[in-house]
């Protein structure tokens, strides 16, 4: 005999309310970097060092700026996941409710910025 | 624990807490899953880095010539060094719990050897990276 609501059996988010989502997200984000992470680790590591000219040069292609952006993309969704679990693992009570927005919103800001920046390397002149 | 503003502490009053690391003897698994997890907070250090290397360079050639300087000196070479390592290990341990996450060597003699095959690409996989930052 089951003790949930039929509405609760169809949407099938368990008392944790949120699902299997954030386990899903993580191993999705995990695969997409598996493929972007050699794509752009290679030539990053190759311009890191290099004078400004070079890399502005380099991340006007829009194939090294695309790539870029999603492994900026990806990297800051996976690392937001990850850090909520840690946080979830060894914080308590207003300390994690405070941690945890302060990193959602700080994650999603710093990722931003950088496919902004990415973006304006592409579309400068 | 009593009076703790943690629900559960509360209701655990006196008791036992059930054993944690301390009574394990340590073992290649949890070593390397623990460094699944240290790393894994390492690499959002190197991806802050990577965000003020873009906005340093949208910046413009000053500024960005500031945050070269730093990621060239003695102290930002150590910090690419460990970060190339890191992120190679994360990967590897990464990809070892997809194949696990899909039913895949989870007997205890393959999770041994899938172990040490990890700790070998990782290491592999960091020294390419770190040959393409020095050579490229």
């Amino acid at each position: 005999m089951t003790m949930q609501t039929p509405t609760a059996r169809v949407r099938g988010l368990g008392s944790a309310k949120g699902g299997t989502d954030h386990w899903w997200h993580q191993r999705v984000s995990a695969v997409s970097m598996a493929v972007l992470a050699p794509l752009f680790l290679i030539p990053f590591a190759m311009n890191l060092g290099q004078p400004w000219e070079e890399v502005a040069r380099f991340y006007k292609s829009p194939v090294n700026a695309i790539i870029a952006m999603l492994f900026v993309i990806a990297s800051f969704y996976h690392l937001r996941l990850g850090l909520q679990v840690v946080i979830e693992d060894y914080l308590h009570g207003g300390t994690r409710t405070v941690l945890l927005v302060a990193m959602k919103l700080l994650s999603f800001a710093l990722g931003f910025a950088a496919v902004f920046s990415v973006a304006m390397l592409a579309f400068s002149a | 624990m009593a009076g703790s503003e943690h629900g559960a502490a509360v209701n655990r009053g006196a008791r036992p807490l059930s054993p944690h690391l301390q009574v394990y003897k340590p073992q290649l698994h949890s070593a390397l899953s623990i460094f699944h997890r240290v790393t894994g907070v390492g690499n959002v250090l190197a991806a802050m880095l990577i965000a003020w290397w873009f906005i340093a360079a949208a910046s413009g050639p000053t500024y960005f010539a500031f945050v070269d300087g730093f990621l060239t000196s003695w102290f930002g070479i150590l910090l690419l060094l460990g970060f190339a390592f890191s992120i190679c290990y994360h990967m590897c341990t990464g990809i070892r719990h997809l194949v696990w996450d899909a039913g895949w060597g989870l007997e205890k003699p393959q999770v041994r050897t899938s172990g040490f095959i990890v700790l070998a690409a990782a290491g592999i996989l960091g020294l390419g990276l770190v040959l393409t930052g020095w050579l490229g």
